[in-house]
């Protein structure tokens, strides 16, 4: 069965800032984008699997985010949680369309 | 050919050392079984000191993980004790009835320690300082009770009471002798500590025989033989230990004070082999770690059938180090007519060294304050060398190198893990070693004390030469680079750089954008040299200095505005009300610090809330300046002696804002009652009459620390001077993240007094301070201003539930 996707707008470009995260809630969901140094997108969603922190406030560093909370390391490509500690996050597909993002649901 | 099964009583230091050379020499001879009665794998017990004192856990002092025991096949049996051996046919039996069948037999049950046969003996509240079981204890203990006793003032006691006194006991130590540590120093020396120690907090009872521990079920004090009392929660007994041999006895295996061992530690009984605490060799039980070591290497010589030299004896030496005080000793510290002595006693920067020459040889030394020379006057007591070669080699400041040189390739350069000088030349070589850390990692010398941490870069200079590079010692500011927080600094120096992302391309950082740690360390140490062009980094902050609020775990921020000195008026705390009352601010907290915190405030609410209080920020997230507490002072105080509200609010006035290595916060106290708890601040002020005390390093967080009293000024003027260059200096010297308590032990307090003895340093410290001041502004305000702000950092995008379908 194919699965219905939703194509969420959520901003221009220009509006992220790069190497910060932002929140955007839609509807249960709550998303942390990221602009990185290299100018690509990503979305993850906004918590962390230790204690649940809040990883749009956390560091950018290259391809990987820095928990805000207790510095779980985080890879923003497949949601992995890096070593030593364990875990994923649910990562969304993100498109650029016009200068606007969009996350895929 | 089929394995020999070696079998291991004792899963401690001594005997599984010894496990560890076996498999070296003799990877695939032995089946190999350990029984052990402690649920751990074999950890160090040196170190639980330190786990008591608060610095390490009781993971890190694990020596060998359960992993180690698995990757050798050696099968091990915890909290299993051994409870016969069965000599004649060669088999044992445990507390659970296995039996168990060996072909070699080692016993190495260490010691006991020795509980005080006493009335009361048997209460809660008592504990021996032996193992991680008694470690716990007493953390446990430590939460819930005030009051701690030690019975014992030797080395174990001492350890044991500094330990409980980090974790904020009030602490008495009770000995019988009239002199601490007495098998280790003497009476000079003795003395030394106890004065040090009773500064930092001990109470001491000497000559004191305790007769008597009382109170219901629990402790409740003690009672000496002259009748006096002392209130109590908890007792420590490290009165000594004694060789545990009850299973070597009742197995008919020979034994005086421990179990008799020959040169080869071999029992009266066939193979039957006892190694460490447990085993008596030439009439001497060995109690510390090196000895143990040293016997281990000869046992698995022996137990694998290759030649070795006979095990004689060991020349012990101890190093203590409790919070800031250095204690060794070596050898034979008594002596008698025919000994003679050096002795070097400085009343002023409290140090003392004694050493002991019989006919011409010296034969033991004591160190207190100043042990930098131990390792070496170590080497020389052990090769009993004539006292000429100690005075000669002063006076031509013989350096460390030729001393390493000296040494022979079997004598043993870290005595904690009986690494021997041959061992580490060999790693250095084969595996192209170049830094204490590497050797550390591959040899384990140094890992334990690390007291031999300077001769292991001795031997890395000696074995090098030219291409030894002495500045590669240093830790590296994080795992994205080799370089260290010094070399980092000056690099950015020389070449000019001026921000983060060019510090890491420039120096070959390895990853391509640093990491947690490097980056806001950089971003400050960027800020700090060049406070007027660089621009702040905000994706290199953490969250709180980011959105200058703390975050709290369910994301939500609190605000804490700033009340200078501790000071507010109806007008703001009318302001405070109203808005904790218009956003909802489900708790409103006063904080440590004399201010108040709205806690849970929502994130997009922020440049409101702080809009509408109209208050500066109180920069409680940040490295910074936090508050300057302040006590009522003369104004109203009746004790008060100076004016402690005005010169704490000109103190914050003049620093808020700052950005500091780690956070600071001060105290203005008007009288020595210090109301305003200045002695735990990292700079505290104290008004006596007619003048002001500094104190500085203190702290009353994680590593509780009392402040060192720094000078004494006469005018405000003279306080915020000497505070600005103080701070300025911290700033320029100090690590990312390294309190000013750390910072002040680091570089040591004469030094930074002698640094800032000098006026015209001190004017230019205030001169950089004051540039770096100068281009600081309310962060609250700029957010409030700043639309840009606002939407970057503060908006959260909120997209409605009933989805455009896309497509």
């Amino acid at each position: 069965m194919e699965a219905i996707r939703y194509r969420i707008k959520v901003g221009a470009l220009n509006e992220i800032p790069e190497k910060l995260g932002k929140t955007v809630k839609i509807g249960a969901h709550e998303i942390a984008i990221f602009r990185l140094a290299n100018g690509e997108i990503r979305a993850i969603e906004n918590r962390c699997p230790h204690k649940g922190g809040v990883l749009a406030e956390g560091m950018v560093s290259g391809e990987h985010v820095f928990c805000p909370m207790h510095d779980w390391k985080i890879n923003l490509k497949d949601g992995k949680v890096q070593a030593p500690d364990i875990g994923c996050v649910k990562t969304y597909k993100t498109e650029l369309q016009d200068g606007e993002v969009i996350v895929i649901l | 050919m089929t394995k020999q099964k070696l079998v291991l009583i004792g899963n401690g230091m001594a005997g599984v050392r010894c496990i560890e050379e076996i498999i070296k020499l003799e990877p695939d001879m032995f089946e190999i079984a350990i029984f052990g009665s402690e649920p751990h794998p074999n950890y160090d017990r040196i170190q639980l000191s330190k786990v008591l004192q608060g610095d390490t856990s009781i993971k890190d002092i694990t020596i060998n993980d359960w992993e180690w025991y698995e990757k050798n096949q050696i099968l091990l049996y915890p909290g299993e004790t051994v409870v016969s051996i069965q000599a004649d046919e060669q088999f044992i039996i445990t507390s659970k009835g296995r039996q168990v069948q060996y072909d070699k037999l080692i016993i190495a049950t260490g010691s006991l320690p020795i509980m005080l046969p006493i009335p009361g003996a048997d209460k809660e509240g008592i504990t021996a300082f032996r193992d991680i079981k008694d470690c716990e204890k007493m953390l446990e203990y430590s939460k819930s009770h005030k009051k701690a006793a030690v019975i014992g003032g030797g080395l174990l006691g001492l350890e044991a009471a500094r330990g409980l006194l980090n974790l904020g006991m009030e602490v008495s130590v009770i000995h019988l002798g009239d002199c601490l540590m007495e098998r280790q120093l003497d009476k000079t020396a003795g003395q030394m500590l106890q004065k040090e120690l009773e500064q930092q907090g001990m109470n001491f009872y000497l000559e004191k025989q305790t007769k008597e521990i009382f109170g219901g079920e629990k402790v409740e004090g003690l009672r000496f033989s002259d009748g006096e009392e002392i209130a109590a929660d908890l007792v420590v007994m490290a009165v000594g230990i004694r060789p545990n041999i009850q299973l070597a006895k009742d197995s008919g295996i020979p034994v005086n004070r421990g179990i008799l061992v020959n040169d080869w530690l071999e029992t009266e009984v066939p193979n039957v082999y006892a190694v460490g605490e447990c085993a008596e060799h030439r009439e001497i039980v060995y109690g510390l770690v090196a000895p143990l070591y040293e016997q281990g290497k000869v046992l698995a010589k022996r137990i694998c059938g290759q030649e070795a030299s006979p095990y004689t004896g060991s020349t012990v030496s101890t190093k203590l180090k409790v919070s800031g005080v250095d204690v060794f000793s070596a050898g034979d510290i008594f002596g008698n007519e025919q000994v003679k002595t050096m002795m070097a006693y400085d009343d002023y920067s409290r140090t003392y060294k004694k050493i002991l020459i019989k006919d011409g040889k010296m034969i033991g030394a004591v160190l207190f304050g100043d042990t930098s020379e131990g390792n070496r006057l170590l080497a020389l007591i052990k090769k009993g060398a004539d006292i000429l070669e100690y005075t000669e080699s002063g006076k031509s400041e013989q350096t460390g190198g030729s001393l390493v040189a000296s040494m022979a390739d079997e004598e043993i350069i870290c005595g904690c893990n009986g690494v021997t000088k041959g061992a580490i030349v060999n790693a250095i070589q084969t595996q192209g070693l170049t830094t204490v850390e590497q050797v550390k990692g591959c040899t384990s010398a140094s890992r334990s004390c690390g007291g031999c941490k300077s001769l292991v870069a001795d031997l890395l200079e000696y074995t090098l030469g030219d291409q030894y590079n002495s500045t590669e010692q240093k830790e590296p500011i994080c795992s994205c680079t080799t370089l260290s927080r010094d070399e980092v600094i000056q690099e950015i120096r020389d070449k000019g750089l001026t921000h983060t992302r060019e510090v890491m391309n420039v120096l070959g950082w390895e990853t391509e954008d640093g990491c947690s740690k490097c980056r806001p360390a950089l971003n400050y140490y960027l800020g700090m040299m060049n406070p007027v062009r660089y621009k702040d980094e905000r994706d290199s902050r953490f969250v709180n200095e980011r959105l200058h609020a703390n975050i709290q775990k369910d994301g939500t921020y609190s605000v804490v505005p700033r009340m200078y000195g501790g000071v507010t008026n109806v007008d703001e705390l009318r302001r405070i009300a109203d808005v904790a009352e218009k956003y909802d601010v489900p708790l409103i907290k006063l904080t440590g610090g004399q201010r108040i915190d709205l806690v849970g405030v929502k994130k997009e609410d922020l440049p409101k809330v702080w809009s509408e209080l109209d208050m500066p920020s109180g920069y409680a997230y940040g490295k910074s300046l936090r508050t300057v507490k302040t006590c009522v002072g003369e104004s109203f105080c009746r004790f008060g002696t100076q004016d402690s509200i005005t010169m704490g609010i000109r103190m914050e006035k003049k620093f808020e804002r700052i950005s500091t290595p780690h956070k600071v916060k001060m105290a203005v106290s008007a009288c020595p009652r210090n109301c305003a708890e200045s002695g735990i601040k990292d700079l505290g002020v104290v008004g006596v009459d007619g003048a002001w005390e500094i104190y500085v390093g203190g702290n009353g967080g994680t590593h509780l620390r009392a402040g060192d009293l720094f000078c004494k000024v006469k005018t405000q003027e003279e306080v915020l001077e000497m505070t600005g260059a103080y701070l300025q200096y911290y700033r320029e010297t100090a690590h990312y993240l390294e309190r000013t308590s750390k910072w002040v032990e680091r570089l040591g307090l004469d030094h930074i007094k002698s640094v800032l003895a000098d006026k015209e340093t001190r004017d230019s410290l205030n001169e950089r301070l004051d540039e770096a001041l100068s281009v600081l502004n309310d962060p609250w305000q700029e957010a409030i201003k700043s639309g840009e702000i606002q939407r970057e950092l503060y908006e959260t995008v909120k997209v409605p539930v009933d989805m455009k379908r896309g497509g």
